[in-house]
């Protein structure tokens, strides 16, 4: 531990921190002798992957896990008091009075039957002797704070007319209401979408700012970490791993797992000229040493039909009071061996497209050609067999797997059901398959749960190819997953794409994964592809302002660009609803390059 | 304002259909099952002619579409009909007696939620303790146990043994109504504890699902105490469950009437349809059963109401 004698006395003091659940009759540590401080204003980061215990220490240090099943030993000081021994109702004047708290889940963080003047109040009620009405009126202030737009006239709504991004306002606002000396944001805009991201973040500094507030940052994007944070410490499966200066530990990483997690990283303009995609580097978990990746060439796209071809596709879906167009004149090819990325943010329409394109999903106009046969007015038997040769992957590998089937016979049935292979010969199919996503044969007799979430999409890639399909449909695929996972899991992916001739829709919010894995790329903006293009193009010569917006919005993986970077404008959240009898104007592209379209006019901005 | 009063009336008109389509359900039923009032009516000696005629008195020879007709007339005017044996309107015969079996209803289920609320929420704030697998243990060979077998206990113990409580009976009008209650609390316990069971293992379920729920976490973030997490935020969101049971346990309650009425001797509306089906009183049958539906349906737009009351989420 590396610890400046000239610094003051610190807000948070961890020392020897180790947590333990319980485990039948004994006690499994899940934390193991963590140690930092967090100064004020001053940020710390927390970074590791899912199970490396950083959720575990926040909750420790709030003492908010359950009482009967966890102990917490070691040292835990604010401002100089032991929080571990103190009694339960100081404790309470703690929480939400001096240490401030928010979650990665907004939109299930505040309670659904309280208005968001109900749950603020309650907070400043808790800790202070304010009036309900005292409270309401300081819970106004609060808002406009965080920057809420007619905050007085929202006091009394419910959290389910606000959108995730002012959601988190909401908690940021309810953690902030009793002015804490130290606010620990676990995952705070995780669920979020890039652009919404970058408002929350700047919106945490300059508040942070305002009061000289101690934060701890917990997260598993190094990105945001080079964004926020002055030290970081990593954590490893319960260990501390390293910790120090942010600028140090990405500069030059001292262990082995550090220098993994960084290499992982998808980064931005990492691509340089090449045209295809290229793998995320290999590392060496134990030794750290990196593999870079190799470039893949480029499918060639001349004499080749499209597997995919999608005319004018329109959904519409009727609400109570207008009409949601959910996906407007979407038009593009998809050629064999290669990955077009359907890219926006959420409620964008981009899943909805794909999901259509499958006709899992009604389409309001469309002319979907899929392997030179136009799906539109396929039924029963033509529709299960398009279906064959065109597949999804969904985002949750938690839920898209039925948890009372094992994995083998998930991935048999649909090879047994389309009759493709008799059942011995299917067997051994499913064996190759598992192989072919770096899975054991042995493991097709267990059940989902024994997987961790990578090993689960491998499953459900396996899935997916069990029937040979020439088209696959990846919506957020990789989207879930822990940073090291993501890169083997896209590294799959663009492996199996470079064996097989797959043909990839790659539905992602995620641009620096789609910058590695795509050959070309769509925008979608409210329904509308407002540009697409070559990959090298769209992000090296943007031309429409969105596409601009959501290439600046994605964090930096390096400290030393910190705040180079233009302020994200925060945008009015618009109402996808319009009247029944709104008729979409006619677009027009421009051409920028050979394949690369821009839109002219259109919604945005206006 | 006006999106809520469409609503209503969309409501309330598909309440109608549904009591229309139950008329004629029940108006069928009643004629397809095999016995014949006027040969009930005038016991085993009487000839076929003295039952063609009072058949044809008490217009049961009319073809079945024009009783049907004249049922239906009937009820658009709000007239159940004329008992065949009681010498009253089936809406007089209802209407006489309505008052036990309402009182008995609403005690019982007041009871029930009085334990069940408590018991449930208690028992999911400390799962997995003892107090928590008792509760498990007891609700469930309590909502095996039949409410008649354990009334006859109660009757034994409490007004056979003690004589705390009358065994059985209701009294008539000149009872005051004090006394009249008085007969029905060993019912209403009997009822009341069985149906307790029920509500409680929903409520336990309710709350343990909600007490895992983020928001909780945020709640105790910052700073609530343990009393105000669960009873202020834990408690209103696990309300939608346990008002639907509560519900469903109101419907029980008026379908069971049957037995109830039965075992503890009480002139309610659950004592007249067994007397009824017992003389074929098409009438009072067909009057029973649709005021019963009446009730259903009632019960079903009184607790999706409350859905709307519990939580802003759900919309009318």
């Amino acid at each position: 531990m590396t610890q400046a004698p000239i610094l003051p006395a610190p807000i948070l003091s961890v020392e020897h921190l180790t947590t333990s659940f319980r485990a039948g009759s004994g006690w499994r540590a899940v934390i193991r002798d963590i140690g930092f401080q967090v100064h004020a204003g001053e940020t710390v980061a927390i970074v590791g992957e899912s199970g490396s215990g950083k959720s575990v220490t926040a909750l420790s240090a709030m003492r908010l896990l359950p009482r009967d099943t966890a102990r917490i030993q070691g040292r835990i000081a604010l401002n100089g008091r032991d929080l571990l021994t103190l009694p339960e109702p100081q404790m309470r004047a703690i929480r939400g009075g001096e240490i401030g708290m928010i979650f990665q889940e907004p939109m299930t963080s505040l309670n659904p039957v309280f208005t968001i003047g109900n749950q603020l109040a309650e907070a400043i009620v808790l800790h202070s002797d304010k009036s309900w009405t005292e409270a309401e009126a300081e819970a106004v202030r609060l808002l406009e704070r965080v920057r809420i737009p007619a905050a007085k006239s929202r006091l009394h709504e419910y959290p389910h007319k606000f959108s995730g991004g002012m959601r988190q306002r909401v908690m940021i606002a309810m953690a902030l209401a009793c002015r804490p000396k130290l606010l620990i944001a676990d995952e705070p805009t995780t669920a979020l979408d890039v652009t919404i991201q970058a408002e929350i973040l700047a919106l945490i500094r300059a508040l942070q700012a305002e009061e000289n507030m101690a934060v701890l940052f917990i997260t598993h994007d190094m990105g945001v970490v080079a964004e926020v944070a002055d030290r970081t410490v990593v954590m490893f499966r319960g260990d501390m791993v390293e910790t120090g200066p942010t600028a140090r530990i990405f500069a030059s990483p001292e262990k082995p797992y550090t220098r993994a997690l960084l290499a992982a990283i998808p980064r931005l303009g990492s691509m340089g000229d090449s045209p295809g995609p290229r793998r995320f580097p290999d590392v060496d978990a134990a030794t750290g040493r990196i593999t870079e990746g190799r470039a893949l060439p480029p499918p060639d796209t001349t004499h080749a039909a499209p597997v995919v071809s999608v005319q004018n596709l329109s959904v519409r879906f009727d609400v109570p009071n207008g009409r949601v167009h959910a996906v407007e004149n979407v038009s593009f090819d998809l050629h064999p061996g290669e990955t077009l990325a359907l890219v926006g943010e959420s409620g964008c329409g981009k899943s909805t497209t794909g999901r259509a394109i499958l006709r899992l999903q009604q389409a309001t106009e469309d002319s979907i050609v899929i392997n030179g046969r136009n799906i539109e007015d396929m039924h029963g038997a033509h529709l299960r067999d398009m279906r064959r040769h065109a597949q999804m992957i969904f985002q949750d590998p938690f839920a898209s797997l039925n948890p009372r089937i094992p994995v083998g016979k998930a991935i048999l049935e649909p090879i047994l059901s389309h009759r493709v292979l008799p059942r011995d010969k299917a067997r051994a199919r499913v064996e190759t398959l598992l192989h072919q996503v770096g899975l054991p044969p042995e493991v097709a007799g267990r059940y989902p749960h024994e997987f961790s979430g990578g090993q689960r999409q491998r499953i459900s890639i396996a899935r997916a190819l069990a029937l040979d399909p020439s088209f696959i449909v990846a919506d957020e695929a990789v989207s879930a997953l822990d940073v090291s996972v993501k890169a083997q899991v896209a590294n799959l992916l663009m492996d199996l794409q470079a064996e097989h001739g797959l043909a990839y829709l790659f539905i992602s919010h995620d641009m620096s994964v789609v910058e590695r894995i795509s050959h070309r790329v769509a925008v979608m903006y409210f329904g509308e592809i407002v540009e697409i293009g070559p990959r090298a193009e769209i992000f090296g010569n943007p031309q429409h302002p969105y596409t601009r917006r959501l290439i600046e919005a994605v964090p930096i993986p390096d400290p030393a660009r910190r705040g180079t970077r233009p302020h994200v404008a925060q945008e009015q959240v618009r109402s996808p609803i319009r009247p029944l009898d709104y008729i979409l104007p006619k677009r027009e592209y421009r051409t920028v390059s050979p394949g690369h379209y821009v839109q002219t006019g259109g919604v945005f901005g206006t | 304002m006006n999106r809520i009063a469409q609503a209503l009336v969309r409501r309330l008109a598909g309440m109608a259909i549904v009591l229309a389509i139950v008329a004629t359900v029940v108006f069928l039923i009643v004629r397809v099952t095999p016995g014949d009032p006027a040969a009930v009516m005038l016991g085993s000696d009487a000839t076929p002619e003295d039952i063609a005629q009072l058949r044809e008195k008490l217009g049961l020879n009319a073809p079945l579409v024009v009783q049907y007709g004249q049922f239906l007339w009937g009820l658009l005017h709000g007239d159940l009909g004329q008992s065949i044996f009681l010498n009253q309107s089936v809406g007089q015969a209802l209407l006489s007696r309505a008052e036990p079996t309402f009182f008995l209803t609403l005690f019982a289920i007041l009871i029930a939620t009085a334990i069940a609320l408590p018991v449930g929420v208690l028992s999911a704030v400390k799962r997995g303790t003892l107090f928590d697998q008792i509760v498990v243990t007891v609700t469930m060979v309590a909502a095996s146990v039949p409410s008649f077998w354990l009334g006859l206990v109660l009757i034994q113990i409490f007004a056979v043994q003690m004589g705390w409580f009358p065994a059985s009976g209701y009294g008539g009008p000149d009872t005051p109504f004090g006394a009249r209650l008085h007969h029905l609390i060993l019912p209403a316990i009997t009822l009341g504890v069985v149906n307790s069971a029920l509500i409680t293992r929903f409520t336990r379920a309710a709350m343990l699902d909600v007490l895992g729920d983020d928001y909780i976490r945020t709640a105790r973030a910052k700073g609530a105490g343990e009393g105000r997490v669960v009873l202020k935020h834990a408690l209103r969101n696990a309300m939608v469950p346990i008002i639907t049971v509560i519900g469903l346990s109101v419907a029980m309650l008026v379908a069971g009437a049957v037995v109830t009425e039965s075992v503890f001797g009480l002139p309610g509306v659950g004592n007249l349809v067994v007397s009824a089906v017992l003389r074929r009183d098409y009438p009072v049958i067909q009057g029973t059963l649709l005021a019963a539906a009446a009730i259903y349906v009632l019960i079903n737009f009184i607790v999706d109401m409350l859905y709307v009351v519990a939580d802003p989420r759900v919309k009318l």
